[in-house]
């Protein structure tokens, strides 16, 4: 049986993790290499890595570090940041990353989305999608979302992006629920089981988990393939052996 | 020993290098036949799909080779799909070693695809291979085609139905995970290979 993924997730930037509230603020967490080593260690199912500042600064992701966590780790991850080619992709692949994931340039063009599943196949394409609600109750893309003075808001509907995107031939779907990131109330549960009925490949909850029955909501009410967090794995808030004991205990498939 | 990794052009050669260092042994990079025929161990890594996967070994004038391999050769991923006979992929003739098809999963409610993630081993038959596999071990997976079971399974996993995760015939073996990214358990299962 597949196993429910947990996913501690990165954010890099210049060179080091880094963990801000609803996306801004970011305080300095620690050393990639170390950290990845950390959560290896716990018993992460996968990480990724998401260098923040690359789609906005208009660059792509700094390969060394992803050279330096593959070598020494060996669980998978995934790396996202301002891949906008498949040139960019390749090298970051062939540095050692096990999927890339793309969000913004993807909405500025998307047919990299096909480009990228026909030079690589469909599995090592993740297509990340920031969301937020809108006034008029509808949940809209936002793009740019590393840095806030660059965030811009986008007339695409979540959900439509989030068809597309499968259509163009993403291999997973991180639907990151910008209204409940960083503030541990837990994920947006009507939003995700709302994309889960649309969503044919993977989907990875991402935004709000404080506590372990937040994760466990994701699973059996989103029924997500897997839940992302970093704040709560950062700080020590949530430790994942013990995370996985509850879910286990709870009647979840992980691996322990 | 030496150990060769068949550079076919997969994405994950890097990682599959990276957890051979881990495990003390420096796999050199190739394409070229000789060394591939000398090598103690012949590794097929592989991310992508059947058909480029054919034709870059036939750009590369590999296919006669592999065929012609006697040590131990393990095919990874699709690399294990390619040392099957077809692929539903494209409609692939791949390199018949093992007599197995690969077909695609089959979308079911609950049933994504790719089959992406974290999947319990479980053993058919005693192998060397095998060495040491716990009951609860899992392995991590991500692809879209599978390899039903048959008398070449040697481990499978279960996804909708069961497929299978380790296969062999001779001295041709494969894995559909990827153990160079399966942690402790991955890294026991090259360890095994290496001691073949």
């Amino acid at each position: 049986m597949l196993s429910r993924r947990i996913i501690p997730c990165l954010d890099v930037r210049d060179g080091k993790v880094v963990k801000g509230v609803r996306f801004r603020d970011h305080v300095v967490m620690g050393e990639i290499v170390d950290l990845a080593l950390r959560y290896r260690d716990e018993g992460a199912d996968e990480l990724v890595f998401y260098d923040i500042t690359a789609s906005p600064e208009g660059r792509s992701v700094d390969r060394g570090w992803v050279e330096r966590v593959a070598r020494v780790i060996d669980i998978p991850f995934c790396v996202a940041g301002g891949i906008r080619s498949v040139d960019e992709a390749r090298a970051v692949l062939h540095a050692g990353a096990d999927k890339i994931s793309v969000n913004s340039p993807a909405l500025e063009r998307p047919a990299l989305i096909d480009e990228l599943a026909a030079a690589f196949g469909v599995q090592c394409v993740v297509v990340g999608i920031d969301s937020l609600r809108d006034a008029d109750g509808a949940w809209r893309v936002r793009q740019y979302t590393g840095d806030p003075g660059k965030t811009q808001a986008l007339a695409r509907k979540t959900m439509d992006w989030m068809i597309e995107a499968q259509q163009r031939g993403a291999g997973e779907i991180v639907l990151n629920c910008m209204g409940s990131d960083g503030v541990r109330q837990g994920y947006d549960l009507e939003q995700l089981s709302k994309a889960r009925a649309l969503c044919q490949v993977p989907l990875i909850a991402s935004g709000g988990a404080g506590a372990s029955e937040h994760f466990r909501e994701a699973f059996t009410e989103a029924d997500v393939d897997g839940a992302l967090a970093a704040s709560v794995f950062h700080s020590g808030a949530i430790a994942i052996p013990a995370l996985k004991h509850y879910l286990h205990g709870q009647g979840i498939a992980v691996r322990l | 020993m030496s150990v060769v990794l068949v550079d076919a052009g997969g994405t994950n050669i890097g990682s599959v290098r990276y957890a051979l260092q881990r495990l003390g042994v420096d796999a050199a990079l190739t394409a070229d036949a000789a060394t591939i025929r000398a090598a103690d161990k012949v590794i097929l890594p592989g991310v992508g799909a059947a058909g480029p996967g054919m034709a870059r070994l036939r750009e590369l004038g590999l296919v006669e080779l592999m065929r012609s391999l006697t040590q131990p050769v393990l095919g990874v991923c699709l690399g294990m799909q390619l040392l099957c006979a077809h692929s539903e992929e494209g409609d692939t003739a791949c390199l018949g070693l093992i007599p197995a098809p690969v077909r695609r999963f089959i979308e079911a409610p609950g049933l994504r695809v790719p089959h992406m993630g974290w999947n319990q081993l479980r053993a058919k038959q005693p192998h060397p291979l095998l060495a040491g596999l716990g009951d609860d071990d899992q392995a991590y997976f991500v692809h879209s085609y599978a390899v039903p079971v048959g008398d070449w399974s040697l481990a499978t996993s279960d996804y909708g139905e069961a497929f299978s995760a380790v296969i062999a015939r001779d001295n041709f073996h494969g894995m559909q995970f990827h153990p160079e990214r399966s942690a402790a358990v991955g890294a026991k299962l090259l360890q095994n290979f290496l001691k073949l």
